[in-house]
């Protein structure tokens, strides 16, 4: 290769890389329609407020989820396929943390840790090596990765159901005739919580800037002296955690068994495709409106029961790449040479 | 005193092209040297070698050591910011965040650094959160002049610092990198225009084909019959 070539590459990828993050207006007065929507309806119907705030519950697990693959997807430039089962996995080590005495949340906390560490030493052993080859490889390694969950899990534990502590109780609050679990209270405080510190952990911390300038321009951060290497890992293992509060967030409401995240992962997919898979932000806003939405269709359509959830999720995942494929918060292209 | 910068003998090359065929140079404290040459001459190449982010052989020392082949992070974290083609702005970053990386390798307060990058481009502080991409090119350049000094580096690599700019604004560049050097910045600059490069640089070196076809002070490359003809065009 000349250098007048890689001159004119090095001239065409600056046309390009000038990117923004597209919020266009309509996005905006869709989503606050949206919340008014809600707000409106929750206050005038009291199971409508109910199935509101359960289905905030659901879409917030699903949100934290599509914020993992949306990581992964920023820093790797694929879809991880295992997040889901490395889910259930970090689930499975915190059941068999309470098992050897650990009350749940020193559980909860310590499968946080560990599952970090896995999503570092992921990134590290079977990611790494192929992440220069091609998109495809790193695929097919989070698919082979899938199995190998999988079926280590079902090795180690059985396919049975389990049983573990529930983490928030049975409790039900009452505010006029509107009925609360605290549980959904309890999933959606604790999902969000961590999106949350998770966002400011990107968005103020010299190491999430870090990882933010490696995902995006890795020769670049490497030039100012940035890890680049160790940052992708760092994301693998944020991510690993990520999904680790979302498998656990999912227990309480459907038992232990290595078949747990695979739907959620699905819902996670819709919600990351329409928040425009480039889009932290667009992937927890994504999860809450999906699981609002079909806690509300299964409520008020008739015909869509329990076994249409899926299909609905698709159908909206299919109708977002049709109208507007880059999704709600996606980046649009603005050139300037 | 050893120069602060020693290239021995070095290669590089592209697959099966061979860009450098065997580079010396020396850079001195507190200088700016100028690399010249047409396209394909293994300027940038020859950058790219010191700031490890081509595989390269032969010897380069900075301030005294011999640098190891790690990757570019091992080379910026010694003091030698690279300023590459392209700029390496972080354009999807607000300039703020630029500059914050700019100065990753540096640990505590960098108040001090701000203070004098806005003295050196006022506009920066009015515009730190704007986001980079949508800078003009001469605002890319000077963002990545203000960037490469908030490293607080003892060398500054820059490629093409004139490249794609209005003639008004290579003047304001080149002026800021004299007085970038005026306060104590080492610079080797690569340049295609070699009219204003041999301006600033006290030295120069001339590269053809990935060798040192000629180098000397400045105003001796100036003055001579080849240079005047191939590279200043009179």
């Amino acid at each position: 290769m000349t250098e007048l070539a890689r001159k004119l590459r090095a001239v065409t990828q600056r046309r390009e890389s000038a990117v923004s993050t597209g919020v266009s207006i309509p996005v905006v007065v869709i989503i606050a329609a949206a919340a008014v929507f809600l707000v409106i309806g929750s206050l005038s119907s009291s199971i409508f407020a109910q199935q509101t705030v359960a289905g905030l519950a659901q879409g917030a697990i699903f949100a934290s989820l599509a914020l993992a693959l949306v990581l992964i997807y920023r820093a790797t430039e694929v879809i991880n396929f295992a997040q889901g089962e490395m889910a259930m996995a970090s689930t499975f080590i915190a059941y068999q943390l309470t098992l050897w005495g650990l009350s749940y949340w020193a559980a909860f906390f310590a499968a946080l840790g560990i599952s970090f560490v896995l999503g570092v030493v992921i990134q590290l052993v079977v990611i790494r090596p192929v992440q220069h080859r091609s998109v495809i490889a790193v695929v097919i390694v989070t698919v082979g990765l899938f199995i190998l969950i999988d079926g280590l899990v079902t090795w180690k534990w059985g396919a049975d159901l389990k049983f573990m502590q529930a983490p928030f109780g049975n409790t039900v609050y009452h505010v006029g005739s509107v009925a609360f679990s605290r549980q959904d209270i309890g999933v959606l405080v604790v999902s969000i919580l961590s999106v949350i510190l998770l966002g400011i952990l990107f968005r103020y911390t010299k190491l999430g800037l870090a990882m933010r300038a490696a995902a995006l321009r890795p020769a670049s951060a490497a030039l100012v002296g940035v890890r680049v290497n160790w940052m992708l890992a760092i994301g693998w293992g944020l991510a690993a955690v990520l999904g680790a509060v979302a498998g656990l967030m999912t227990e309480p409401s459907q038992f232990l068994q290595p078949t747990m995240m695979q739907p959620i992962l699905l819902y996670a997919f819709a919600a990351a495709v329409l928040g425009g898979l480039e889009s932290p932000g667009g992937a927890v806003i994504g999860g809450l409106l999906l699981g609002v939405f079909l806690n509300l269709i299964g409520q008020y359509v008739g015909f869509a029961t329990s076994e249409l959830r899926l299909p609905i999720a698709f159908g909206v995942l299919l109708v977002v790449l049709l109208v507007k494929p880059n999704g709600l918060f996606g980046r649009k292209q603005v050139r300037r040479v | 005193m050893a120069p602060l910068l020693e290239l021995e003998d070095v290669r590089a090359r592209y697959g099966p092209v061979q860009a450098l065929h065997g580079v010396s140079l020396s850079v001195e404290e507190g200088q700016i040297v100028a690399v010249l040459g047409a396209n394909g001459a293994g300027k940038t190449t020859t950058l790219r070698a010191i700031s490890n982010t081509v595989r390269r052989d032969g010897e380069i020392r900075f301030a005294g050591r011999t640098l190891g082949r790690g990757g570019p992070d091992d080379v910026a974290r010694l003091g030698i910011a690279h300023v590459p083609e392209g700029r390496g702005t972080f354009s999807e970053l607000s300039v703020w965040e630029n500059l914050r990386l700019g100065a990753y390798v540096r640990r505590g307060s960098i108040k001090a650094e701000l203070a004098r990058v806005s003295a050196y481009f006022p506009w920066i502080a009015d515009r730190r959160n704007q986001q980079a991409g949508t800078l003009s090119g001469g605002e890319q350049q000077m963002l990545a002049l203000a960037r490469a000094f908030m490293q607080r580096p003892r060398l500054l690599l820059l490629d093409e610092p004139s490249l794609g700019l209005a003639p008004r604004l290579v003047t304001e560049i080149f002026r800021i990198i004299k007085d970038l050097n005026d306060d104590g910045l080492t610079v080797l600059v690569v340049e295609q225009n070699a009219h204003i490069a041999l301006q600033l640089a006290q030295k120069a070196y001339v590269l053809e084909v990935g060798r040192v076809a000629l180098s000397g002070p400045s105003a001796e490359l100036q003055a001579h019959e080849s240079v005047r003809r191939s590279y200043l065009g009179y």
